[in-house]
């Protein structure tokens, strides 16, 4: 602990290294966590989040495996079941799909099927999301999915606080949870608050406050979100951010009273809009807050193309600011 | 160690009164079906009998069972009570599962079984993760997984060899090939019939043994245990039987003809042990009577307990979806 402490002076820090040091904690502070997944060892993590662990905690609780994501996912939510705390590394969302199975029919079903005699306290971690020029099979937004399925938790970290701490509390859930760790926000630097040392997994949290609109939004879309905020603010309208943090279950409580006080809302998605969870959240908003609106609710999500791999090409099929901003003006001040 | 197996009156008795058990069992199910009492898909397990009890007969309570749909043969050789097996099938809260997961989904944490698993090979990695826990917590103890020769088609089930052997993993791989597929012969699926030999291309310990014989597969059970509990990584077993009844209760079993279901039966473990018993003058007529009793009284109270158990309330419907606690 006291070689955290010293790591813990240094405060500002990169998202990827926040994931790195809550790995680390989470090792410490129990010895029957392990991280397991493909080259999080002697590779060091494909986006080098578990780089040194290795070196640190021997080959039985840094666990390379084979590509073999149905088993090595299925894998701990039996070491789940039988009383460890498995943190698993799935190296991209896009492969999560040969895990499917294994998190739907197993991890998010026992619990219930077995009339609660087993729960599977397992948390999987997962890179998310476009911006890099990886073309199509690595560039999917999945979270939207995995929050369809009840019986998971599905966490979405947009900033270094939630990378740093939203694992210790995912591992003391007794749930399976997924964090959704984006590619582009890896080398992404902000200052931890000193006095922070855990986040609830829960709660929305807005991140910055406005009276005009309200952006809904989460995981990379939010520091994009943000940026529109600013440009509104030099053009006199105040949009309030916030950020889900927790796509399931969602948390009603914080949207509704943002958007029944701003009357007006955006939400920004990086997933696919159909079938989405802006979709989900659009209609929570019609169903509950119907009569608080005072504009239609607009949503910015990807074009609903496989993203492709040029530039150019990827920037025009992601959300981006200046959708954001076009967006709110067109709500607020309407022709 | 664990010991070959020694048949003595008493532990002859005692193979043949389980098996019975679970045939009786089965028919009792059959019939309730047919009255509706019992609902959803019911996949019997006649003729494996051999197979679950033989590898049971292995087992000790720290050891855990990960099993399939068909799952009445494995929770009964475990050691779940019939009656709360029958309860889970009429769907009452008494249920060994509360009634969430009916004839294939049988779970009882005390007893270490893991759950029927309905997803052709999707039990094996689980038997992987209780493994790997099982080895830091509670050292010397096996996970049993059961799967049918059609999980050798799924990737999870190489995923899971490999991984098995690579990590020394004490999981005891039980293959009940059975010929069938639902209604996919073998020889149509497998370019490689011989399950076994796909084990030892992962370098796992194997054998192949008559799945129609519960002293055969005692013995090779025995042998996998004694080798895993030693400290030399999984054991594969490929017991070849064959099931009597139809898959599930919607099957016109088109696939295979009744000579063949007919030829199968004349190597149907009970009469046959029971043939040997009475030769070998270890079970008389009298004896033979009052086993049948037992069971169909164990039969009768199990049906008469599910009858009278509890609706669960519909206000719990979202019970445990997500847990507030890990049970202990």
């Amino acid at each position: 602990m006291k070689e955290l402490a010293a790591n813990a002076s240094t405060n500002r820090m990169t998202y990827r290294e926040a994931c790195r040091q809550a790995i680390r904690e989470a090792l410490i502070d129990d010895p029957r966590t392990l991280l397991m997944g493909e080259d999080v060892g002697l590779y060091g993590g494909c986006y080098a989040v578990s780089k040194g662990l290795l070196a640190e905690f021997g080959p039985q609780r840094i666990r390379d495996t084979p590509l073999a994501e149905a088993t090595f996912v299925g894998a701990g939510i039996g070491a789940a079941m039988a009383g460890l705390r498995p943190i698993v590394e799935i190296m991209t969302c896009n492969f999560s799909l040969l895990a499917l199975d294994q998190i739907m029919n197993n991890a998010a079903t026992i619990p219930h099927m077995s009339g609660g005699q087993f729960a599977v306290p397992l948390v999987i971690r997962m890179a998310t999301g476009a911006g890099r020029q990886l073309a199509a099979q690595h560039s999917h937004s999945l979270e939207g999915w995995f929050a369809h399925i009840p019986g998971l938790k599905v966490l979405a970290p947009g900033t270094i606080e939630d990378a740093r701490f939203m694992l210790k509390a995912a591992l003391a859930d007794p749930n399976p949870v997924i964090i959704f760790e984006h590619i582009v926000l890896y080398n992404a630097e902000g200052d931890l608050d000193p006095d922070v040392t855990s986040v609830d997994i829960a709660k929305a949290r807005i991140r910055r406050h406005g009276r005009d609109i309200s952006i809904l939004t989460y995981g990379n879309s939010l520091p994009k979100s943000l940026a529109a905020a600013e440009v509104l603010a030099a053009e006199g309208i105040e949009a309030e951010v916030v950020d889900l943090r927790v796509l399931r279950p969602l948390d009603n409580a914080t949207l509704f009273e943002s958007v029944a006080r701003t009357r007006r809302c955006i939400v920004v998605d990086e997933g696919w809009k159909s079938g989405s969870i802006s979709a989900e959240i659009a209609a929570r908003l019609s169903e509950d807050q119907f009569f608080e609106l005072d504009a239609p609710i607009r949503r910015i999500c990807s074009r609903e193309i496989p993203v492709p791999y040029a530039a150019h090409m990827e920037e025009a099929a992601l959300p981006q600011t200046p959708q954001i901003v076009d967006a709110a003006r067109s709500l607020v001040k309407p022709r | 160690m664990s010991q070959k197996p020694h048949i003595d009156r008493e532990s002859g008795r005692h193979l043949f009164k389980q098996m019975l058990r679970i045939r009786r069992f089965e028919a009792k199910c059959a019939e309730l079906y047919q009255a509706q009492k019992i609902r959803g898909f019911l996949h019997l397990y006649d003729g494996e009998e051999a197979v679950a009890l033989g590898v049971m007969q292995a087992l000790e309570d720290r050891d855990a069972v990960v099993a399939t749909y068909r799952d009445h043969g494995h929770a009964i050789a475990r050691g779940l009570p019939m009656a709360t097996l029958m309860a889970e099938m009429y769907g009452k809260m008494e249920g060994c599962s509360r009634g969430r997961g009916g004839s294939m989904h049988f779970f009882d944490r005390a007893r270490r079984f893991y759950g029927g698993n309905a997803i052709v090979g999707g039990g094996l990695p689980l038997a992987i993760g209780i493994a790997m826990a099982d080895k830091q917590l509670r050292p010397g103890a096996v996970t049993a997984c059961f799967f049918g020769e059609g999980a050798a088609g799924e990737g999870a089930f190489h995923e899971s060899i490999n991984l098995a052997e690579l990590w020394d993993l004490p999981v005891l791989f039980v293959c009940e090939n059975n010929l069938y597929a639902m209604g996919m012969p073998l020889e149509l699926a497998e370019a490689e019939t011989n399950i076994s030999r796909k084990a030892a291309a992962y370098r796992t310990p194997n054998e192949a043994v008559d799945g129609m014989n519960p002293i055969a597969v005692e013995a090779a059970a025995r042998r996998a245990v004694d080798s895993i509990r030693g400290g030399n990584g999984p054991y594969f077993l490929e017991c070849r039987t064959y099931r009597f009844r139809a898959h599930s209760m919607f099957d016109a079993q088109l696939y295979r003809t009744r000579e063949e279901i007919e030829l199968w039966k004349e190597r149907d473990p009970l009469p046959r042990m029971q043939k040997w018993l009475e030769e070998t003058h270890m079970l008389s007529p009298q004896e033979l009577r009052g086993i049948e009793a037992d069971v169909e009284a164990e039969i009768g109270k199990a049906v008469a307990f599910a009858e009278q158990g509890q609706w669960e309330k519909i206000e719990e419907l979202e019970r445990f979806v997500l847990v507030d606690e890990v049970p202990e």
